[in-house]
């Protein structure tokens, strides 16, 4: 008894001598953030670790909000390095970094994510347009009789907003509030399928939040599910039922191209060559942030940027492109590629 | 006409007696309706655990001849020399009429990427290769892997599947001519997260639990047994020790999410705990057991009979000798199957884990306390939210292996209490 009791307190002991002595120094890169860079950061990372002798970051997807908002608490080996984001970040999230510390910022953009609007391959693929998405999933619409005036949203099936689209109910599987790719598919397809609407568009100047409001509030009466951040799931729904369309990255129609099959948005398909040229129109950039005071503290970072920076990995031929991301342009890439190597921060007035 | 008996008192319980069985019968088949219902549910969670996974203890090997040849190594640092150019040429060789840059890309995409690493581990265990010509057996792309488990039908038209007709045509001259297998894998059994399906295994989510519940274990079952002493056979019975129990009641049904946030302020923002790592996994579920341990050790200490007490104490011995000697010897298999269980709610857990950043990618094999680690249900979670079909299959394996522990776990609760209980 007395034994197992002196053995445990010196294994706490030990802990916590171990634990502070590890806090002094880190000897791997710590990543947050999006979860939608995370399957492409992951796979540099993997490779990194294999080929260099650093060790393989550790990665943690917490969602772009939050990954700035641990990014942003401060610098040392208690805070993460590297900042994934699947949007740019905002002036508020800089500022917060600014206030602790985090003065120098490197800004690397990495390529496009297609959002695409899927359902099962045992129905037609649907044409729609921004405003067919946003007439059916707002929350309220412009009166179909006519008139600047906004009625609680009537619609039922795809019909009765186009003619020309089926009579299948509305029915959308798509990410909830918290998640980025919601963020930018209200951004993307909600708010300019909105503006195609006069007195939409001329409320965005009027009353900024009356704007907000109209376009980014989405109808909560069953036609829009919010089906958690789990995209495979939102796949095995819309296999399960057809007249269902589910929304989520552009690597999930990739990896299941046998069971789902996109929907032409504004005439163009969601293939990989109409993402990339920027035909397809809901695509947006993906970030990542690194902590220049960490550059030189932190073994490897600037390995890891040339890791992800190279041809080989971001490259249109490249293992990132093979995991569903969109390569930006050649000449965009070696600029990009350059000015990670300078480790030129980020500026925001 | 029926005769009447003597006894109105049995008339009434004759006329009520069909009706009482029938209410019997009634009630029995409900509860067993009850079992055979939740039976059947859980039968069919493993079935569909056990068919999506059985195939994942596979995995599909290519034959390649390899000649690793001098002038690569030219370079004294093994790591630097061109192994992915190895490979490409290994499988060229296979198929030489192969000569278009999108097909030679496509042919190179049936072998998976991990096969440059094992070719370089090959070389730094036995230097004596360079120079030779040996077959290598390197594992094959997850998409060939599907393919070969029936995952992805042959028979749909080539845009829709994720191997191409003239894939399809080099694996079959493969098989044909012997170079494709399927053997056990144990990559899956031996090393650490990947972002290839292929190359991924549980061995660091693996390790990491192990670390883990090592932390909570070796806190909380001290702790929570001597809080449980203390309480049930040293404590005044007051207003105090009732605010005591009932908020160790009341801790015991706090959301395990709230435990998470208790470990981040403390822990880490406090106390400057390295995130991600055993040591602060540990301790929030120390935190989240204490309250299971210490109920169900004081429930086995009270069914310690007081005559036992009684006899300790009328012999002579002090208070905590007849604690140390006599009662807590006879508690301790009631309090370990309540630790048992404790541990097993804290192998299953990933919620508290979240918020002090257990929930990560990582590769290499957690060696310590202090390193980067992942649990068994996070790697579970992890995986499913992957995009790549194969992960599919290695979900479900993982949710074997991690309910093959929950059960080991169980059936030591199980034998503990047959094998050492007392029935007074």
């Amino acid at each position: 008894m007395k034994k197992s009791i002196l053995l445990a307190s010196a294994l706490i002991a030990g802990l916590f001598a171990g634990s502070t002595a590890q806090a002094a120094g880190r000897d791997y890169i710590s990543i947050v953030g999006s979860s939608t860079v995370y399957p492409f950061s992951t796979v540099v990372a993997e490779q990194y670790g294999k080929t260099t002798n650093f060790k393989t970051p550790k990665i943690e997807s917490t969602g772009t909000g939050g990954g700035f908002k641990l990014f942003c608490s401060g610098v040392g080996v208690e805070y993460p390095d590297i900042s994934n984001a699947s949007r740019a970040i905002k002036k508020s999230e800089f500022d917060t970094c600014q206030a602790n510390g985090v003065k120098d910022i490197i800004e690397i953009k990495i390529g496009y994510d297609g959002i695409v609007f899927a359902n099962s391959k045992k129905t037609a693929p649907l044409k729609l347009t921004r405003k067919d998405i946003f007439l059916a999933l707002a929350k309220d619409v412009p009166d179909p009789k006519g008139g600047d005036k906004l009625v609680p949203n009537p619609y039922k099936t795809w019909q009765d907003i186009d003619p020309a689209l089926p009579a299948v109910k509305i029915e959308v599987l798509g990410p909830p509030p918290t998640s980025g790719t919601r963020d930018a598919f209200v951004e993307l397809t909600m708010e300019t399928g909105a503006k195609t609407f006069p007195f939409i568009h001329d409320m965005e100047k009027k009353d900024k939040n009356m704007f907000k409001a109209t376009t980014q509030t989405i109808r909560e009466d069953g036609a829009y599910i919010e089906a958690g951040e789990n995209d495979n799931l939102i796949v095995q729904k819309l296999e399960a039922n057809p007249s269902a369309l589910g929304i989520f990255g552009y690597s999930f129609l990739d990896q299941n191209a046998d069971m789902i099959q996109g929907s032409i948005v504004e005439n163009e398909s969601p293939t990989f060559e109409n993402i990339a040229s920027g035909k397809y129109p809901v695509s947006r950039p993906l970030f990542f942030y690194v902590k220049k005071a960490h550059v030189d503290v932190i073994p490897g970072i600037k390995e890891y940027l040339a890791e992800f920076t190279s041809e080989k990995a971001w490259g249109a031929e490249g293992y990132l492109a093979d995991k569903g991301m969109i390569p930006m342009d050649k000449k965009e890439r070696d600029s990009i590629a350059e000015a990670a190597k300078n480790l030129s921060t980020l500026t925001m007035k | 006409m029926k005769q009447p008996t003597t006894n109105p008192a049995i008339d009434k319980v004759n006329r009520g007696l069909r009706r009482r069985y029938r209410a019997e019968r009634r009630f029995r088949i409900c509860g067993a309706t009850a079992i055979i219902t939740a039976l059947c549910f859980l039968f069919l969670l493993f079935f569909s655990i056990v068919a999506n996974g059985y195939k994942a203890f596979q995995k599909t090997y290519i034959q390649i001849d390899v000649f690793f040849d001098p002038a690569e190594f030219a370079n004294e640092n093994l790591a630097t020399a061109n192994f992915p150019g190895l490979v490409k040429t290994s499988m060229s060789s296979l198929f030489p009429e192969v000569n278009s840059r999108g097909d030679k890309k496509e042919l190179f995409y049936l072998v998976s990427p991990g096969a440059s690493f094992q070719l370089m581990q090959l070389v730094k265990n036995n230097p004596n290769l360079i120079g030779q010509q040996q077959s290598v057996w390197v594992a094959a792309n997850d998409d060939v892997d599907m393919l070969l488990k029936g995952h992805i039908d042959r028979t749909r038209p080539e845009t829709e599947r994720r191997v191409s007709d003239k894939q399809l045509a080099w694996l079959d001259a493969l098989a044909a001519d012997g170079k494709i297998k399927k053997t056990f894998n144990t990559t899956f059994f031996t090393s650490g997260d990947s972002r290839e399906p292929e190359l991924a295994g549980i061995w660091g989510a693996t390790c990491g639990s192990f670390y883990t519940l090592l932390i909570t274990l070796s806190l909380s079952f001290p702790i929570g047994v001597a809080a449980a002493v203390y309480l049930e056979e040293f404590a005044p019975k007051n207003r105090w020790t009732d605010i005591i129990e009932v908020n160790i009641n009341n801790l015991a049904a706090v959301p395990s999410i709230v435990y998470g946030l208790l470990g981040l302020a403390v822990f880490i923002n406090f106390f400057g705990m390295p995130r991600s790592t055993p040591v602060v996994g540990g301790l929030v579920l120390t935190l989240m057991t204490l309250p299971i341990i210490i109920i169900a050790s004081r429930a086995s200490l009270k069914s310690v009979p007081p005559s036992i007490r009684e006899a300790a104490l009328g012999i002579g011995a002090s208070k905590m000798q007849m604690v140390a000697h006599h009662v807590l010897p006879l508690a301790l298999p009631g309090m370990l199957t309540g630790t048992i269980i404790g541990m097993a709610h804290a192998l299953g857990e990933t919620a508290p884990l979240l918020m002090v950043g257990m929930v990560a990618f990582i590769v290499d094999i957690p060696h310590g306390f202090t390193d980067p680690a992942t649990v068994l249900p996070v790697q579970i979670y992890l995986w499913s939210d992957s995009p790549e079909r194969a992960f599919v299959e290695k979900t479900s394996a993982a949710i074997m292996v991690l309910l093959i522990f929950l059960f080991l776990m169980n059936a030591a609760a199980v034998y503990l209490r047959k094998r050492f209980e007392i029935k007074w």
